[in-house]
């Protein structure tokens, strides 16, 4: 009993060292012909477009920037 | 105890799994273009088939704005120098097929389509963005790679076209 206790510690310390050693390798970044998910306007912080649209004005005309604030590479376009 | 070794084992093996995930790549220009075969509408599509033609892959989805605006160009170009041996393969990306034919209703292609939502051939293109297009010469080799579209794009795009089927001859 108590010999697999251990083995399953030792095992559970293993995968623990595999999972750190392998970090975000084992997380492939989303490509962009799998953005299909993304692309969905659920998948937008902001609920309505109108709104979204006033808001993102008034940043822009203060801020002087304008963009980011949509998903990363939702998808479309170049990046 | 044997366990614990088949465990190790495994562990190592996910490990070095891991490891060897390779991004996609781009192509290279005047490199051969990576083979495919996939099924279509109108059956098999495949890229050896149009050997000695001049061939304009685009890979495009259901839900690409961009991808919608390309179709009619496409068409246009089908029709203006398919007969001057250009070929347009349109590869789908959806990972449901159902969304590409409810797309495909309502914006009708005039070229040959291809179905792959596995994604094994933008993967093999190493394409970076959505639509992306990639110019084949009649040798086979990759003449170029373009991302994304817009209607400023069309005149190069179509410039480029022409040039390819010019040095065909």
């Amino acid at each position: 009993m108590k010999m697999t206790i251990m083995t399953l510690l030792r095992a559970g310390a293993l995968a623990a060292l595999a999972a750190g050693a392998t970090g975000c390798s084992a997380i492939t970044p989303v490509q962009a012909w799998e953005k299909g998910t993304l692309a969905k306007p659920e998948m937008l912080m902001e609920g309505d477009g109108l709104e979204t649209r006033f808001n993102e004005h008034i940043y822009a005309s203060r801020e002087a920037a304008s963009g980011g604030s949509g998903v990363g590479g939702g998808g479309c376009g170049c990046n | 105890m044997n366990n614990f070794k088949r465990n190790t084992r495994a562990l190592a093996a996910s490990l070095v799994l891991a490891l060897l995930a390779v991004p996609a790549s781009a192509l290279e220009a005047g490199k051969p273009a990576p083979a495919f075969d996939l099924a279509g509408p109108d059956g098999a599509v495949k890229l050896d088939k149009y050997a000695g033609k001049v061939v304009y892959v685009d890979f495009w989805a259901s839900w690409c704005g961009p991808c919608r605006q390309s179709f009619p160009w496409m068409n246009d170009m089908q029709a203006k120098y398919g007969a001057q041996g250009l070929q347009i393969v349109g590869v789908n990306v959806d990972a449901k097929v159902e969304d590409a034919r409810a797309f495909l209703a309502g914006t009708p292609a005039k070229f040959a389509i291809g179905f792959d939502p596995a994604g094994a051939t933008p993967r093999s293109y190493g394409i970076k963005g959505m639509p992306s297009s990639v110019l084949i010469g009649a040798d086979g080799k990759v003449l170029f790679e373009h991302s994304g579209f817009k209607a400023a794009d069309r005149e190069e795009l179509e410039t480029k076209i022409k040039a390819a089927l010019g040095a065909k001859k």
